[in-house]
């Protein structure tokens, strides 16, 4: 503000701050005339897009996504209809049997987009209902504090300490396996350590200033958690989503590999590779092209993951 | 230290398990249709007789009780599906086998995925981090039942150097490709933890200390650096065993070993109630009692949380 003026006479100093600014060498002219205040979110898309790993990763997810919703459409086969003249074919181009048909002539190409795409459902749901629970039970604790706070993270050990994995394998013999249970049980177990994270970052943040004014300004505690606490721990939480994904679709994967995920004729890259599991040495497409997929899906929410938290965790900077 | 032993046995691990227990409990006698429904046509006695060897004819909350009480005795009642054994019999045939692979799993992981990690940080930005960490992004997304069949195909069936399946008693060549499958993800897990832990307590300054003091390198690691570095790897080693736990069920359902893993599996496919929540229980109380451990294992290394 007091710097010297280069001007000939002296502008009063509402005329310097009205005057626009110089135009800056290789700026677009658009950010040139006021000085914008890089966000926290512009700042960790600049440095996410410098992520090569991240973005290629975002590209290839982005084609497996596309394929698994509209890759379908040009094939002449239906995902569970049998062709009796192309049982357990390789590959091929001439009956339309792209990635070959499993052991009852049914063509993998289709199963295994239909699989992708309840896969990816299960791991974008699964992830969803854990965020939503996790990052309200953390951010609840967190602020509460005291005596609330100690109770709940109780409870949660409680719940750490539980043998997850094998109570889904018992909701699921014992309550049928239906899709929406899946997408139920997956994420309401998988959002302890969301919880756990949001509550650390709760923490610090209601210690801080402008959660202070908030209350000041009677703002209620409802309030100041969703419209001051939650926005920002969101960065970190994204991460997190993004890493939960992944293994969102190994659990919907491990589920199904042992029969208990998707049932008959609906199928998931898991089930796709429990029957090519079983038929490794007669047909390896069949473990092959699903294998592929998800292992391919998986590399790229990690690298996605990982390239969000070097753009949005200040901690690595 | 007692006291923190003590306290976090009888005030946190024992509730959490009858926790674990009644809740398994009722959620199983809520689940719709039984285990002997699919036994058509039979006489009404000898339902009932069914009914009252089992206790199924009595209130839910005196089933739970009585339950609790043979529980206490160690005793998880009768298996419904295999008629002549108790559950006893087949869950304890079957935890050596699971404990010995698990066991196994475990040390192969922490041994080469500490190495690893170390490895990694101590030659930080060289080739042999990239490929180490290249490895172990790997294994972090590679699925165990993706890696069973394809080591399988490789190493049983093409080159023909080990079994594709069975146990045998545990001999050696039968492990080998169980204990392979079952490490990989943590091996991979443990060595990305150790390789950032590691780099962020050789940057910190006791560590330059030690060296302007003129400390060979060595000592330096072993004396200083690697206590504090392995702080996050021994509180992974609670969620690590759970998850070589969990893994077994695939491992030992795709390699045919008669572990816990697979009993528990068919068990919930033949409803065998008393069978599934005698091993939810059983692997409840060791995940329990191996986070309590492993809680004050953290106690004994890191001083500041023996405080609290």
């Amino acid at each position: 503000m007091h710097s010297p003026s280069h001007a000939p006479s002296a502008p009063t100093l509402v005329e310097r701050l009205a005057r626009p600014l110089p135009p800056l060498p290789g700026l677009d002219d658009t950010l040139s005339h006021s000085i914008r205040g890089r966000s926290l979110w512009a700042d960790a898309r600049r440095r996410f897009l410098r992520n090569r790993a991240a973005l290629a990763s975002l590209v290839i997810l982005t084609v497996i996504v596309l394929l698994c919703a509209f890759g379908a459409l040009p094939s002449p086969h239906a995902f569970d209809e049998p062709d009796f003249d192309n049982m357990h074919v390789a590959p091929a181009t001439d009956t339309a049997h792209w990635f070959g048909t499993d052991n009852l002539g049914r063509d993998l190409y289709v199963r295994t987009l239909l699989g992708g795409r309840i896969s990816l459902m299960v791991g974008a749901l699964g992830a969803l209902v854990a965020v939503l629970i996790g990052t309200l039970y953390g951010a609840t604790a967190g602020f509460l504090g005291g005596k609330t706070d100690s109770v709940m993270m109780r409870f949660l050990e409680i719940l750490a300490s539980f043998p997850v994995m094998f109570l889904v394998i018992l909701l699921m013999t014992f309550f049928g396996r239906e899709l929406w249970l899946i997408f139920l049980a997956i994420g309401a177990v998988s959002w302890l350590d969301m919880a756990r994270i949001v509550r650390g970052q709760t923490l610090s943040l209601k210690r801080k200033e402008f959660v202070e004014a908030a209350r000041v300004c009677g703002v209620s505690r409802w309030g100041i958690i969703t419209r001051h606490i939650v926005p920002n721990v969101l960065g970190i939480v994204a991460v997190y989503a993004t890493l939960l994904v992944p293994s969102m679709i190994l659990f919907e994967s491990f589920l199904s590999y042992l029969g208990l995920g998707v049932q008959e004729p609906m199928t998931s890259w898991g089930a796709l590779l429990e029957q090519g599991a079983k038929s490794i040495e007669a047909a390896p497409w069949e473990l092959g092209f699903p294998a592929a997929f998800l292992i391919t899906t998986l590399f790229c929410f990690n690298f996605i993951g990982d390239g969000l938290r070097d753009a949005l965790d200040p901690k690595d900077r | 230290m007692l006291k923190l032993i003590l306290r976090r046995l009888l005030l946190e691990a024992l509730p959490t398990l009858l926790v674990l227990v009644t809740v398994t409990f009722f959620l199983i006698r809520l689940a719709p249709g039984g285990p002997f429904s699919s036994e058509a046509n039979m006489p009404p006695e000898v339902m009932a007789a069914i009914a009252a060897k089992y206790r199924l004819n009595q209130p839910a909350w005196q089933q739970y009780l009585g339950y609790l009480a043979d529980l206490a005795r160690g005793d998880f009642g009768p298996s419904f599906k295999y008629k002549d054994f108790t559950v006893n019999d087949l869950v304890w045939a079957a935890v050596p086998v699971s404990f010995r692979l698990g066991l196994m799993a475990f040390v192969v992981a922490v041994v080469v995925g500490i190495a690893a990690g170390v490895t990694a940080a101590l030659r930080q930005n060289s080739w042999v981090d990239y490929s180490v960490m290249g490895i172990a992004m790997i294994g972090v997304v590679l699925p165990n039942f993706v890696l069973a069949p394809v080591l399988a195909l490789v190493f049983a069936i093409g080159l023909k150097w080990l079994p594709a399946g069975g146990w045998e008693g545990g001999k050696l060549i039968y492990v080998v490709l169980p204990v392979a499958v079952l490490c990989q993800h943590y091996i991979s897990v443990i060595a990305r933890i150790t390789r950032g832990s590691m780099i962020e307590v050789l940057g910190s300054p006791f560590i330059r200390t030690a060296r302007a003091k003129g400390l060979p390198a060595g000592y330096i690691l072993r004396r200083h650096a690697l206590r504090p570095a392995l702080l996050p790897v021994i509180s992974y080693l609670g969620p690590a065993f759970v998850g070589i736990i969990t893994g077994s069920v695939v491992v030992e359902t795709f390699f045919g070993i008669p572990g816990i893993g697979q009993l528990f599996v068919n068990g919930a496919l033949n409803r065998d109630y008393p069978m599934v929540l005698g091993l939810t229980i059983l692997i409840g109380a060791l995940t329990i009692f191996f986070n309590a451990v492993v809680h004050i294992l953290y106690g004994f290394i890191d001083p500041r949380i023996r405080i609290h």
